[in-house]
């Protein structure tokens, strides 16, 4: 699939291989929806889409032959999982019986070969997932769009169907574009991932590039790092906000100190992993160049670990031991320091 | 023992008294109309050759009716609901006067429009094809009253329909009129048999529209509502009976609409 599209909500050019999952990311409102809404030919656009080397951008949305599965599933209400499975042979022309037999070959693929005859009102919300699925794929389009399917299911089923989604699609005919919120579908289904914001592309690239050279601080903070914006400068990176509460000695408001620079005047992103951060209840005194205040905002916890927003300017995010929040006292919130050393703090350039 | 909790605090008084009124109103003359029905000529008065016509002529025209307004509402909902045509506020507001317009002006605007010396008059006699006074003229009368309650129904039906189903039926590969005939209509199935039911409740029932546009000749043009009015100057106690017949349709179909209109 190769596509160079431009509507009045987003822009975008990408090229993805058969075969290949695109994990697209980015804020609310950044077009996620809308160019999966523009390249399956439900809102207008201008430019080209490429599918299998036909570009079918001229064509109605009924003859471009994408799959796609919108947020709420929208399975047919009327029409038994079997038939909402057939739907796209039998609009095709394929005879009732043949199509219900590739359906019912589909939703076995999906193991829920059993279910055919069910109603979707009797069906549980990892099973609507899995016929969507069916009715989208049955038809072997060459481009599948998948908007959220994973958000409406519950950790357990979203597991299985996003194990699902992974044995199903990849190495397959489609190009695979999948909206996610969440980045363990990034690591887990995706080959590349495209970054929209503001209806433009800010990056697209492998997980582990996006990982490490990440474009924009959204996407870092999607990934669990610390990244702070700003513009670089002989010391380290000057952040768009103004801090107001991080002075103390050797700390510069609005400043982040990186023991490796980049040019000064370069726009770039301040990264830094949570584990990196230190949480004190007294100033520290040590050796770490930048120290936060704030309150102690969200505890979250990560099998043995606590993740704890500092709620400074810019905000930090910490992870420690739940031995560490415990003797901090983290849960009865208050103020608290929070400390990284410039050695741990990278600079990327955007 | 402890008290009920959330005992319910007494009703006003000021509403409870005009509610009751209210009931009052609607049900005493139906109560009376059963009471005064002479049962035991029912069954005379049902086999008599000149009540089994108009039944007969009634049930014809309503069903047709009925059928018009389904072939020509369906379509004008989906128009009015689902396109940006210039002027489809108009329309809409256009389709809901006959709901509140008196009957017998719409006969009156009929003949002007379909009657011999109407506006198309000249076409239509040329054609063969007069509907004034005809059993026609009673279809079409029944339709101009009954298609803006199919109309409403099912378009409402379709503005709170969500796109996403018929997008995906695109997607998948269903031209428009497929999306149409395979998602749509069976997803607002419901509403359009309810429209139907109103309408055919509203057909049935049809008498300015069609004394004025048909008139009400026996045999031809003379559906009951309008031969229960005629007996009732001959033969009071046949038109009470024959009115009892009426409400006992009304009855049923306002049962079977129940489940939709809670």
């Amino acid at each position: 699939m190769k596509a160079s599209i431009s509507s009045t909500l987003v822009r975008a050019d990408l090229v993805a291989e058969p075969g290949q999952v695109v994990a697209v990311v980015g804020p609310n409102g950044a077009g996620k929806t809308s160019l999966l809404r523009a390249l399956a030919g439900l809102l207008p656009s201008t430019g080209t889409v490429e599918l299998a080397g036909r570009d079918v951008s001229a064509l109605p949305l009924h003859e471009r032959g994408v799959g796609w599965v919108p947020q709420a599933p929208s399975l047919f209400a009327h029409l038994s999982a079997r038939d909402n499975a057939a739907f796209a042979l039998r609009a095709r022309g394929l005879s009732r019986r043949a199509a219900r037999k590739a359906a019912d070959e589909w939703l076995s693929r999906l193991g829920i070969g059993h279910l055919g005859d069910s109603r979707p009102g009797a069906l549980s919300g990892g099973q609507v997932a899995r016929v969507a699925l069916a009715r989208a794929l049955v038809a072997n389009p060459a481009l599948v769009l998948l908007d959220e399917p994973l958000a409406a299911l519950d950790t357990a089923t979203r597991d299985d169907v996003r194990r699902l989604l992974r044995s199903t699609l990849a190495g397959g005919r489609a190009s695979v574009l999948v909206v996610t919120h969440d980045p363990v579908d990034v690591v887990a289904l995706a080959d590349s991932v495209l970054v929209l914001e503001d209806g433009v592309v800010m990056q697209h690239a492998s997980p582990a590039e996006v990982a490490v050279r990440p474009r924009s601080a959204w996407v870092a903070g999607l990934l669990g790092q610390n990244a702070w914006r700003g513009i670089a400068d002989e010391t380290g990176l000057r952040t768009a906000s103004l801090g107001s509460t991080g002075d103390l000695a050797g700390h510069v408001p609005g400043h982040i100190a990186a023991a490796e620079t980049l040019p000064a005047g370069t726009p770039a992103l301040a990264l830094c992993e949570p584990a990196a951060v230190t949480l004190h209840r007294m100033r520290p005194s040590g050796s770490a160049r930048n120290v936060l205040a704030g309150q102690v905002g969200e505890l979250r916890s990560l099998g043995g670990r606590v993740r704890v927003v500092v709620q400074s300017d810019p905000p930090v995010t910490a992870e420690v031991t739940v031995g560490a929040a415990t003797e901090l006292g983290l849960a009865d919130g208050g103020l608290v320091w929070a400390a990284v050393k410039a050695t741990e703090v990278r600079l990327v350039a955007l | 023992m402890k008290a009920p909790q959330g005992a319910a605090a007494r009703p006003p008084l000021l509403l409870v008294l005009p509610a009751v009124a209210g009931a009052a109103l609607l049900l005493i003359p139906l109560a009376a109309l059963l009471t005064r029905t002479p049962w035991g000529r029912l069954s005379d008065l049902l086999v008599r050759a000149d009540v089994q016509q108009a039944l007969w002529l009634s049930l014809r025209c309503a069903v047709a009716a009925t059928a018009l307004s389904l072939l020509l509402g369906v379509p004008l909902a989906w128009v009015l609901a689902r396109t940006r045509l210039p002027g489809r506020r108009v329309l809409r507001g256009l389709v809901t006067v006959p709901l509140v317009l008196p009957p017998v002006v719409g006969g009156v605007a009929l003949l002007l429009a379909f009657g011999r010396r109407g506006v198309l008059g000249p076409l239509l006699v040329e054609a063969g094809a007069v509907p004034a006074f005809t059993l026609w003229g009673v279809v079409l009368a029944e339709s101009f009253v009954a298609l803006p309650f199919l109309v409403l129904t099912v378009e409402g039906a379709l503005a709170a329909l969500s796109l996403a189903s018929e997008e995906v039926a695109g997607t998948l590969g269903a031209r428009p009129s497929r999306v149409f005939f395979t998602v749509t209509l069976p997803t607002i199935a419901p509403s359009v048999a309810a429209g139907a039911v109103l309408s055919g409740a509203r057909a049935l029932g049809e008498f300015g529209a069609t004394i004025t546009f048909a008139g009400s000749l026996p045999g031809r043009t003379q559906t009951v509502p309008l031969s229960v009015y005629a007996l009732l100057q001959d033969d009071p106690p046949a038109a009470y009976a024959l009115s009892a017949v009426l409400l006992a349709v009304s009855v049923i179909l306002v049962l079977s609409l129940r489940p939709r209109l809670r």
